[in-house]
C-alpha cells in the first residue's frame, strides 16, 4: 500500500532523514518509533507531500506521489502533531471546511462529517466552538478531521501528545476501529506502550536512519533476554551463589535483591523449567514465581545504547 | 477546484467576521478617526468653527492712532485680541496662552505719522510670537500691516494729528537747507495739497458730507472661491480623511492576513491545508481573494458611512472610484502575502509590519497632505503606493475628476500588486514548518 524508498532530506549541513526505506501492507499498522529529533516528523511530512525529499520516493500502491494537487493525496489522511483546528469555528464547521478541501460538498459532506463526529464521540458537541473543548476533545476532533475523505492510509504524528489517559484510551479505541475497517496506519510515537498496544510492526528510526524494522516479537528476539523470572525465595539468600545460577542451562543473567532472584532467560519454555528444577534440587525453596517481558524501551536501549526517552 | 476555493475564501471571511477586534479595527476605528480628522481639517464645506488666534496688544502710546489700531485688530474675526502690559504679555506668549503679542511703543502715533512722509525715524512695533505658531505669526503680521496703514493714513489725511504733522513737516522743509530747491518745492507742494485736502475734508465733515477720504486702503478686494468638483459643491474635509483612514486600517488588515498565515503555520494548520490535494496557487490565491474582498467590504462600508453621516460624495467618476478601490484592495492582498512570505514568527513580524505600514501611510499623505512635504520627499512618495491610493480617492471624491484621473492611480496600484505578489511568491517558505 505504502512504500518509502531511500528517502533523504537535509537542512543545510544537518541530515534529518538519511536513506529511510520501509513498506506498509494494506491494513497493516506500523509504528514509526524513535526519540525526539530522530527524523520521524520529517519522514511523515515527505510521505504526506508537505516536504520535497532531496532524493528517494514515496509510492502509493506503486504510484509515486506527485505534486501538490496530485489526486493520489486523497488516499492519505494526515493527523498532525499539533492540534490543527480553527478554534474560532464550531467542530462541525471545522470538519466541513477540511472535507471541502477534498472536494466534498452538499449532502455527502454533511454525511461524512456526521460519521466522523460519531466515530470520535463528539456528535453532541458539533455546534460548539473548538476553543471551548478540552485538550482530549480537540485531539479526537484532530483525528476526525483526517477521516472525512475516507483515506486508505492514515499518517498519525504523535496523535496523543498531552492528553489525559481517558482521552488516550478513547483515541486508541478509535484507531482500533479504523484498523478493523482495514485502514493502513503509520503511527509515529515515542511512547513504547502505545506502539506495543497498537502496532503490528515497528520501524525504529534514529539519527535519520532505520535501525530496525520488524514485528514486536521479532524485535524482542534481538534481545539476549526475552523474559525475566522473578522468584521470591523462602529464605532471604540461603547460601545461593549467583555464579551457580548463571551456569544453569538456558539462564542468561541472574541477580538477587531483597530475597527476590531475577533470572533472565532467552526462551521461557526451556529456561523456566530448568532454573526452577535446579532451585528445588539444590534446596532453595521459593514461594512465588512471576514472569515479565522486557519492553520496547529495552529494545531501543539494546539497539542504540541510549534510552529512548532521554535521547 | 471551485469547492476548495470557495471553502477557503468562506473560511477566511468567517474567521475575519468572528474576530471582534479585527472588525472594530477595520470598520469602527477608521470611521471614528476619519470623523475626528475631517472635523479638524475643515469638516463639511469648511463650516467648522476654527479657533481664533490669541493676540495681546500692549498699547504704550494710548494715542488716537494706537487706540484705532487696537479697535481695528479687535474687530477682525480671525483674532482674539486682548489688551495687556509688556511683562504679562511676554510671559503669556512664553507659556503658550497667547500666540502673538503686539507692542505699540510710546509716541507711536506721532512717529508713524511723521514717518508716513519721510523715511527716517520709523517707530518700531515689537511682535512677540510663539515659535511653534510661525504660520499664525505671519497671518497676524499681515493683518497688523493693513490695519496700521489704514489707520495712520486716515489720520494723516483727516485727523488733527495729521494736520499737526503736515504743518510741522512744511515748516521743517522750509527750514531745510539740505534739499535741492526743486525737491524742496515739490515736497512743499505735496504737503500743502494734503493740508488743503484736510481742510476741505473737515469742512465737508462739519456740513454733514462724508467720504472724501478714509485714508489709504488696500487697492483691491479678494473674491474667495474654493475650486472643487463643480460650482456650488463645497469642499468636504471628511473626504480626504476617510480616504486616509481607510488606507491605513485596510493595510493593518493586510498585516493580519500575513500574520494569519504565519499563525496557521505555527499551529500546524498549514500542514493540514498542504496535505490536501490543492495547488500552492490555490492556497495563496484564495488568501489573496479573501483579503481583497474584505478590503473592498471595508472601503464600501467606510465610504458608505462617510456618505450618509458626513456627506462625502463621489463627485468624480464612480467607475474610477470603484477601480481605485479594487486596485487598492488587490495591492493590500499582495502586501499581506508579502508579510507572510518575509515574516518568521507572528510576534516579530507584527511589530515590524506595523512600523512599515505607518511609514507608508504617512508618506502617502493619509495623515497630512503630501504637499507640505519637502520637494525631494514629494518625489520619493511617487514610488509609494499609498500616495497613489490617496490621490485616486481624492480625485474621485471631492476633486470630482473623471475616469481618466483614476487611470494613473489604478495602474500604479496594480503595478505595486504585481511587484508585491511576485516577491511574495518567490520568497514564500513552503517547507517551513513553524
Amino acid at each position: 500500500m505504502l512504500e518509502v524508498k531511500d528517502l533523504r532530506k537535509s537542512y543545510g549541513s544537518t541530515v534529518a532523514v538519511d536513506g529511510v526505506t520501509f513498506r506498509i501492507a494494506k491494513g497493516e499498522t506500523v509504528g514509526l518509533l524513535g526519540p525526539n529529533g530522530a527524523g520521524k516528523t520529517t519522514t511523515v511530512s515527505m510521505i504526506a507531500g508537505l516536504l520535497r525529499p532531496d532524493s528517494g520516493e514515496v509510492l502509493i500502491e506503486g504510484r509515486p506521489l506527485g505534486g501538490d494537487s496530485d489526486p493520489i493525496k486523497r488516499r492519505i489522511g494526515l493527523v498532525p502533531q499539533d492540534i490543527a483546528l480553527f478554534d474560532e469555528l464550531p467542530a462541525r464547521d471545522n470538519l466541513e471546511f477540511f472535507g471541502a478541501l477534498y472536494r466534498l460538498d452538499g449532502a455527502q459532506l454533511k454525511r461524512v462529517t456526521s460519521e466522523a463526529l460519531d466515530l470520535v464521540g463528539l456528535a453532541d458537541k458539533a455546534r460548539e466552538k473548538v476553543r471551548n473543548f478540552s485538550g482530549g476533545m480537540k485531539r479526537r476532533l484532530n483525528l476526525a478531521a483526517a477521516l472525512l475523505h475516507d483515506p486508505d492510509i492514515l499518517l498519525l504524528d504523535e496523535p496523543t501528545v498531552g492528553v489525559d489517559p481517558q482521552s488516550r484510551n478513547a483515541i486508541f479505541d478509535n484507531l482500533e476501529t479504523l484498523k478493523k475497517r482495514g485502514k493502513t496506519l503509520l503511527y509515529t510515537t515515542h511512547y513504547m506502550e502505545e506502539a506495543e498496544r497498537l502496532c503490528d510492526r515497528l520501524v525504529v528510526i534514529d539519527h535519520g536512519k532505520v535501525i530496525a524494522d520488524d514485528t514486536l516479537h521479532g524485535l524482542y528476539r534481538l534481545l539476549p533476554v526475552t523474559n525475566i523470572l522473578s522468584i521470591e525465595l523462602e529464605t532471604a539468600n540461603g547460601g545461593l551463589r549467583l555464579e551457580d545460577v548463571r551456569a544453569v542451562s538456558g539462564v542468561r543473567s541472574a541477580e538477587v535483591a531483597e530475597g527476590v532472584l531475577r533470572v533472565g532467560v532467552h526462551d521461557l519454555s526451556t529456561g523456566a523449567p530448568g532454573i526452577l528444577q535446579w532451585l528445588a534440587d539444590t534446596g532453595h525453596l521459593y514461594t512465588h514465581v512471576a514472569s515479565e517481558r522486557p519492553d520496547l524501551e529495552t529494545v531501543f536501549l539494546n539497539l542504540t545504547g541510549r534510552s529512548l526517552r532521554d535521547s | 477546484m471551485m469547492i476548495p476555493l470557495v471553502a477557503l475564501i468562506r473560511k477566511d471571511l468567517r474567521l475575519f467576521l468572528s474576530d471582534r477586534r479585527a472588525v472594530i479595527m477595520s470598520f469602527v476605528a477608521p470611521i471614528m478617526i476619519a470623523a475626528f480628522f475631517g472635523y479638524i481639517f475643515g469638516g463639511n464645506g469648511g463650516k467648522t468653527e476654527t479657533s481664533r488666534i490669541a493676540v495681546l496688544v500692549v498699547d504704550q502710546d494710548t494715542s488716537a492712532i494706537s487706540r484705532a489700531i487696537f479697535a481695528d485688530l479687535a474687530a477682525n474675526k480671525s483674532l482674539d485680541v486682548k489688551a495687556s502690559e509688556p511683562d504679562p504679555a511676554r510671559e503669556a506668549v512664553r507659556k503658550g496662552t497667547a500666540t502673538v503679542a503686539v507692542v505699540l511703543p510710546k509716541d507711536f502715533g506721532a512717529s508713524a505719522g511723521r514717518a508716513f512722509f519721510r523715511t527716517e525715524n520709523k517707530p518700531e512695533i515689537a511682535l512677540l510670537y510663539d515659535p511653534s505658531h510661525s504660520a499664525e505669526q505671519g497671518m497676524v503680521q499681515g493683518i497688523l500691516t493693513g490695519s496700521v496703514m489704514q489707520v495712520v493714513s486716515r489720520e494723516m489725511f483727516n485727523g488733527t494729528t495729521g494736520q499737526a504733522v503736515v504743518r510741522e513737516s512744511l515748516s521743517q522743509i522750509d527750514r531745510s537747507s539740505g534739499l535741492a530747491p526743486a525737491d524742496k518745492r515739490s515736497l512743499h507742494d505735496l504737503l500743502q495739497s494734503v493740508e488743503q485736502w484736510n481742510e476741505r475734508a473737515q469742512a465737508a465733515g462739519a456740513s454733514g458730507q462724508t467720504g472724501l477720504s478714509t485714508g489709504l486702503t488696500v487697492p483691491y478686494r479678494i473674491r474667495e472661491e474654493a475650486v472643487t468638483a463643480r460650482t456650488g459643491v463645497q469642499y468636504n474635509g471628511y473626504a480626504h480623511s476617510f480616504g486616509g483612514m481607510s488606507v491605513q486600517f485596510i493595510l493593518f488588515m493586510g498585516i493580519d492576513v500575513g500574520i494569519g498565515v504565519l499563525l496557521q503555520r505555527q499551529r500546524g494548520l498549514w500542514k493540514r491545508l498542504r496535505a490536501a490535494p490543492i495547488s500552492r496557487g490555490l492556497l495563496l490565491g484564495s488568501r489573496a481573494i479573501s483579503a481583497a474582498m474584505i478590503s473592498m467590504l471595508i472601503l464600501l462600508v467606510v465610504f458608505g458611512v462617510a456618505r450618509i453621516v458626513f456627506g462625502v460624495r463621489i463627485e468624480g467618476s464612480m467607475p474610477g472610484f470603484l477601480g481605485v478601490c479594487v486596485a487598492f484592495s488587490l495591492m493590500t492582498a499582495a502586501f499581506g502575502l508579502l508579510v507572510a512570505a518575509l515574516g518568521k514568527t507572528p510576534e516579530a513580524t507584527r511589530g515590524l509590519s506595523i512600523f512599515v505600514t505607518l511609514i507608508l501611510v504617512m508618506l502617502g499623505g493619509a495623515w497630512v497632505p503630501a504637499f507640505i512635504f519637502p520637494q525631494w520627499l514629494q518625489t520619493v512618495t511617487m514610488f509609494v503606493p499609498t500616495r497613489w491610493a490617496m490621490d485616486g480617492f481624492d480625485a474621485m471624491t471631492w476633486r470630482g475628476l473623471g475616469f481618466s484621473a483614476a487611470i494613473g492611480p489604478i495602474a500604479a496600484l496594480l503595478g505595486s500588486t504585481a511587484v508585491f505578489g511576485a516577491l511574495a511568491v518567490s520568497r514564500f517558505r513552503w517547507e517551513a514548518e513553524g
